[in-house]
C-alpha cells in the first residue's frame, strides 16, 4: 500500500471547479484524487465517521436514473463530511410534471445549494449544467459519456493492490459500446499508463475503438490473458432487442468470466465490477464471490474517493472559474 | 536568516522535556503521544525514543491530520484546498493521556482543530501539549504544558522548524523583520 | 415604376453574362439590360464598385413553421429572413402541423406569402397523407393548388413501393420528387454521425450508410420509372459516390448540399461548447472526408444545388439535454456570407458557378421562374457585396429563431440589397 511520505506539500487544486469527467483531468489531479481518497479511507474505519469539513455546506444528489448505489455512496460520503445533503429521485418530482432540465436545477439553486451530485440518462447533460448555472457539477454518470467518481475508485482500488496503475494489464469485458464506466476508465488507465484491452461481441464494441488508445479484441481468452486486472462490465437483457446478443445464455458461453477463463490472468490477478451484477451472464458466481474479487472493495472505497473528490472541489467561488468544461 | 536554535539545543530541549514529562506524570503509564502533522509527527518520535532511553517503556505514538477541522477551510474566495493525509493512531485513546506534539505554537487555531479531532476518537482521560517553539500572539485560550523554546516575534515575522526526516536538517530560524 | 441599377457587375449564367452592365425595371419585369443606359426618370439605385448583380437567390428548402409552429417561424417572418439573406424565393417544406397534405393549406401558405409582400414562397407538398408513408396525398389537386415538387421530409418516403408510385405519379405532373434520405432502421435513436466523436461523447451515432443506402433506393427506382428524383441536404460520401454514378447512367437525379454540410464537422461537438444543441441536425454534421466529399463535390458539378434546410427552433427547445433537442438550425441569413467565405474566396468555385448553385440550378429544379436576368423575367435580382465583412449576431438575424452554430462567426462576403418583382423588399444598412 502507497502512503504518501511524510514530506509536506503546498496546497494542491484541480483545475476545475466542477467535474464532469475523466476527460480533461491530468495525471497529477488524478493523484491528488487518490491520495486524498486515503486520507478519507481512514475516517471510515473510525467509531465516530465523522469529520466537520463541509459542514454548513448543502450538497443536492439530483438523480434522474434509478440507482442505489451510487446514490447512497454520495450521501455517506456527503454525510461524513458534515454537509448537509438533499437526494431528489426524480420519478416523484416535477420532472414528472414535464419540468425542462435547466428549471428544475434553476429552481433548486434558488435555494442555494453549493454542490449538485447529478446522473442523468443523456450525454451531456452535467455540461449543458455547468454552462448555464452556478453550483459546481459533479457528474454522476451521464448517459453513455462518463462514470468519473467510478473510475476514480476503479484506480483507487487498484492501486491499492498493485502498488501502481502504469503497466498493469487491464482487461475491461462486457457491453463496451454503451458503457459509461468504459469510457471513463479507458481515459484514466490510459492517462496513467495502463495497457488496456476492450473486450466486447463485435456488436457491442464501441465504434472506431482504434482511436480510444486501447487493445481491442472480441476473445475474452486473449483479453484475460496474462492480466493483472479484469473488470467485467454488465450486459444488459435488453441488448437481445436491437439484435445485439442472440441470447444472454450464448453470452455467458463466449464472454463470460468463470473460473476456467479467469486462470489464464496473472496468479495475483484483481476481478472488478462496479455493479449491479448480473450473475451468470458476465460473471460466474464463483468468480464473483471468489478469493480474487475486489468487488466489495470497490463499494467502500466509493465513499472514500467521493468524500475526497467533495472535499476538494469545496471551498471554491463561484467567481472562480479556471476550466469551465 | 537568524538562526535561533541549531542541531545540537533542539536535541537538548527534547530531552529535557522528555524528562518534565517523566516527572509530571510519575510514569508513563496510559501515556501516549500523537503528532500533529507534518512536523509534529517526527517530533513526537524523537520524544518517544527519548523517553525509552530515559525509562525502557515504549510509549504508543500516533500521528494526526487535523487538515479537515481547520476553521479557515472554506474562506478562502479562491483557492486550493489544503492537502489532506491520513491520520494514523492505531491505538485506543480512551482513558489515556494524549501529549499531543507540535512544533510551533502560534495562534492556537491548530491546537483546537486537535482537540476537536481527539474528542471524536475516543474519551482521553486528559490531554497535554508539547512544543518546540511557542511564538506567542494567541487566539485562543490555548496553553502549551512543555515548551522547547519561548520564541518572542512580530506578526510579520515567521518561524521555520527544520527537522532531519523532512528538511535533511535540524533547526529552527526566524524569518521577516521585527 | 421605373428603376435602374446602375453601374454593376451582372453575372447571369443563363445567358452567358458577366460584365458591367446596367439593368432596367419596370413594372416588376426586367425591361433591359445594357451598357449605360439612359436614366430617363427612372429612381437610380448605384451599385458600387465591387458589388455584383445576379438573379435572386433560390432556397429550395426552408421550413417556415407555419401552420402549427408559429413559435419558432411564420410564413411572414421567414420570408423576411429570406431577404435578408438575399433570397428573392423559397420553397417550404410540408412538416407543418397539420402536414401540407392538401390543397387548403398550400393555399394558406400562398396566402401568407401574399401578405408578406418578402421573398416569393413556393410550397412543396406531402407525398403522403400527413407524411405517414400509408397513402399517397392527392399530388395533381395540390400542384393544381401551387405545389411545386413533392417530399415526405422530415422522414424520408416511407417503402420502395410507395417511393416508385410516387415518382411514375410526380413524373406524370412533371414535377420532382424530392426525399429525405434516411434508412429508419439504421438511424434508429440516433442523434449525432456515427464516428469517433459520438462515440467518445457517448452519443448514438447515425451512419453515413443510413443515408447512402436510400439514396441508392431512390436512383434505382428514379431510373425505373424515369422520373426526376431530387436528393435533399446530402451529407454522406457515400451518397456523392452514388449520385455520380447514377448521373453517370443518365438517371434523372439531383441533390443539394447545406452549408453547414460542407463548412462543419463531427469535432465541433466535442469543441469549446461541447454537446452543443446548435450542432445537432439531421443529417448530421459528418466527419471531415464527408464534408471534404461535399466540397469537391460542389465544385466538380456534381452537386446541382445548395439549399439551406433552414430549420427554425425555439432557443426553449434547444436549451435542453442533447438527446432531447429536436435536430436542425437556421441557414436563411449565414448563407451567403458562408459560400463566399469558404467557397468563393477559398478558390474552390467562382462567381458564375456560385450563381448556378443558389440561383439557377434551384429555379430550373423547381421549374420556377427566377434563376435568370432576361428581358421579360420578373425583377428578381439579388445585389451582392463579394468583399464584405460579416459577422454573423445570432441575436438579431431577423428570423424569429436564433438557433445558428455560427453566432459570432466572421465571414467575408455579405447581402447588399433583395429585389423581388422590382421592390427593395431588403436593403443592409451597413452595407453603404
Amino acid at each position: 500500500m502507497t502512503t504518501s511520505a511524510e514530506t509536506p506539500s503546498a496546497a494542491v487544486a484541480l483545475r476545475s471547479r466542477h467535474l464532469l469527467g475523466i476527460a480533461g483531468l491530468e495525471a497529477d489531479e488524478i493523484r491528488l484524487i487518490l491520495d486524498t481518497a486515503e486520507a478519507m479511507k481512514e475516517i471510515g474505519a473510525r467509531a465516530i465517521k465523522k469529520v466537520p469539513t463541509l459542514r454548513g455546506r448543502t450538497v443536492v444528489n439530483l438523480f434522474f436514473e434509478p440507482s442505489t448505489r451510487t446514490r447512497m455512496s454520495f450521501e455517506i460520503a456527503e454525510k461524513r463530511l458534515s454537509a448537509d445533503t438533499l437526494s431528489i429521485a426524480t420519478a416523484t418530482s416535477s420532472v414528472t410534471k414535464g419540468e425542462s432540465l435547466l428549471d428544475t436545477v434553476h429552481n433548486l439553486e434558488a435555494m442555494s445549494p453549493d454542490m449538485i451530485v447529478m446522473r442523468h440518462g443523456s450525454s451531456g447533460a452535467p455540461h449543458l449544467l455547468a454552462r448555464t448555472c452556478t453550483s459546481a457539477i459533479i457528474n454522476a454518470g451521464d448517459g453513455m459519456h462518463e462514470h468519473p467518481t467510478q473510475a476514480l475508485l476503479d484506480a483507487f482500488t487498484i492501486r491499492e493492490h498493485k502498488g501502481r496503475l502504469a503497466g498493469l494489464k487491464v482487461a475491461i469485458i462486457g457491453d463496451l459500446a454503451h458503457s459509461r464506466v468504459l469510457r471513463s476508465n479507458v481515459l484514466l488507465l490510459n492517462t496513467m499508463g495502463a495497457d488496456v484491452w476492450a473486450c466486447a461481441p463485435a456488436t457491442l464494441m464501441p465504434s472506431h475503438i482504434e482511436r480510444f488508445g486501447v487493445h481491442s479484441t472480441t476473445s475474452v481468452d486473449e483479453a484475460v490473458d496474462g492480466a493483472d486486472v479484469v473488470m467485467m462490465l454488465r450486459i444488459q437483457h435488453e441488448r437481445m432487442h436491437g439484435h445485439y446478443i442472440p441470447s444472454v445464455r450464448e453470452y455467458f458461453t463466449l464472454f463470460g468470466l468463470t473460473p476456467e477463463r479467469l486462470r489464464r490472468a496473472a496468479s495475483d490477478a484483481i476481478v472488478m465490477h462496479p455493479g449491479p451484477m448480473n450473475r451468470g451472464v458476465e460473471i460466474d458466481s464463483a468468480v464473483a464471490d471468489g478469493p480474487y474479487s475486489v468487488i466489495l472493495e470497490q463499494v467502500s472505497n466509493g465513499v472514500a474517493v467521493r468524500m475526497a473528490v467533495l472535499y476538494l472541489l469545496s471551498g471554491r467561488d463561484a467567481t472562480d472559474v479556471i476550466d469551465e468544461h | 536568516m537568524p538562526q535561533v536554535m541549531d542541531a545540537d539545543r533542539m536535541s537538548r530541549a527534547l530531552t529535557r522535556m522528555a524528562h518534565e514529562i517523566l516527572e509530571r506524570n510519575r510514569g508513563l503509564d496510559e501515556i501516549a503521544l500523537v503528532g500533529i502533522r507534518t512536523r509534529g509527527v517526527p517530533l513526537a518520535r524523537r520524544i518517544a525514543k527519548a523517553l525509552r532511553e530515559i525509562n525502557g517503556d515504549d510509549v504508543p505514538t500516533g500521528a494526526l491530520d487535523i487538515t479537515l477541522y481547520r476553521d479557515d477551510l472554506m474562506r478562502h474566495p479562491v483557492g486550493p484546498q489544503p492537502v489532506v493525509r491520513r491520520t494514523e493512531i492505531p491505538f485506543s485513546i480512551d482513558d489515556r493521556k494524549i501529549l499531543l506534539v507540535d512544533d510551533v505554537l502560534y495562534t492556537g487555531r491548530t491546537i483546537r482543530a486537535a482537540l476537536d479531532a481527539l474528542i471524536d476518537f475516543g474519551r482521553p482521560r486528559a490531554i497535554q501539549l508539547i512544543v518546540l517553539v511557542d511564538r506567542g500572539h494567541r487566539e485562543l485560550p490555548i496553553k502549551p504544558d512543555y515548551v522547547g523554546k519561548n520564541l518572542p516575534t512580530s506578526l510579520k515575522q515567521s518561524v521555520q522548524v527544520r527537522l532531519q526526516e523532512i528538511d535533511g536538517a535540524d533547526e529552527v530560524v526566524i524569518e521577516g523583520e521585527a | 415604376m421605373k428603376t435602374i441599377l446602375k453601374g454593376g457587375r451582372v453575372i447571369d449564367p443563363a445567358h452567358g453574362r458577366d460584365g458591367d452592365f446596367d439593368v432596367l425595371i419596370e413594372d416588376g419585369t426586367i425591361a433591359r439590360i445594357g451598357k449605360n443606359l439612359p436614366v430617363d426618370g427612372a429612381d437610380v439605385f448605384e451599385v458600387k464598385r465591387g458589388w455584383i448583380v445576379t438573379p435572386g437567390l433560390v432556397d429550395i428548402h426552408v421550413h417556415l413553421r407555419e401552420p402549427g409552429q408559429e413559435h419558432k417561424e411564420t410564413v411572414a417572418t421567414g420570408a423576411a429572413a429570406a431577404v435578408a439573406g438575399g433570397f428573392t424565393a423559397v420553397a417550404c417544406m410540408p412538416n407543418t402541423d397539420p402536414v401540407n397534405d392538401h390543397a387548403g393549406i398550400t393555399e394558406f401558405i400562398l396566402k401568407k406569402a401574399a401578405e408578406a409582400q418578402r421573398a416569393r414562397v413556393y410550397p412543396i407538398g406531402a407525398v403522403s397523407i400527413g407524411s405517414m408513408g400509408e397513402q399517397l396525398a392527392e399530388l395533381g389537386e395540390q400542384k393544381t393548388a401551387g405545389c411545386v415538387a413533392f417530399t415526405d421530409d422530415g422522414r424520408p418516403v416511407a417503402t420502395a413501393l410507395l417511393m416508385r408510385r410516387a415518382l411514375e405519379y410526380a413524373g406524370m405532373l412533371g414535377v420532382p420528387i424530392i426525399n429525405h434520405c434516411e434508412d429508419p432502421s439504421l438511424k434508429g435513436d440516433g442523434v449525432a454521425h456515427e464516428g469517433y466523436v459520438a462515440a467518445k461523447l457517448g452519443l448514438r451515432g447515425i451512419p453515413g450508410e443510413a443515408e447512402s443506402i436510400m439514396v441508392e433506393r431512390d436512383i434505382t427506382l428514379a431510373e425505373l420509372s424515369g422520373a426526376h428524383v431530387h436528393i435533399a441536404h446530402m451529407s454522406a460520401r457515400q451518397s456523392l459516390r452514388a449520385v455520380r454514378a447514377g448521373k453517370e447512367r443518365g438517371v434523372r437525379v439531383t441533390c443539394e448540399v447545406a452549408p453547414h454540410h460542407f463548412t462543419l464537422t463531427d469535432d465541433l461537438l466535442d469543441g469549446p461548447v461541447k454537446y452543443d444543441t446548435n450542432l445537432k441536425m439531421n443529417p448530421p454534421l459528418r466527419a471531415s472526408a464527408d464534408r471534404d466529399a461535399m466540397l469537391e463535390g460542389i465544385a466538380d458539378g456534381s452537386v446541382d444545388v445548395i439549399a439551406t434546410d433552414h430549420a427554425p427552433h425555439h432557443i426553449d427547445e434547444k436549451m435542453v439535454e442533447f438527446d432531447l433537442a429536436p435536430f436542425g438550425i437556421v441557414g436563411l441569413e449565414t448563407a451567403v456570407p458562408i459560400v463566399f467565405d469558404r467557397l468563393v474566396h477559398a478558390g474552390r468555385i467562382s462567381l458564375t458557378r456560385m450563381v448556378e448553385l443558389l440561383s439557377l440550378n434551384p429555379a430550373r429544379l423547381l421549374n420556377v421562374p427566377g434563376g435568370t436576368l432576361g428581358e421579360g423575367a420578373p425583377a428578381d435580382i439579388t445585389i451582392l457585396w463579394p468583399d464584405m465583412a460579416s459577422t454573423i449576431e445570432a441575436a438579431t438575424l431577423v428570423s424569429k429563431s436564433k438557433n445558428t452554430p455560427f453566432d459570432r462567426w466572421h465571414f467575408t462576403g455579405g447581402v447588399v440589397a433583395t429585389i423581388v418583382g422590382g421592390r427593395v423588399v431588403y436593403r443592409n444598412a451597413a452595407a453603404v
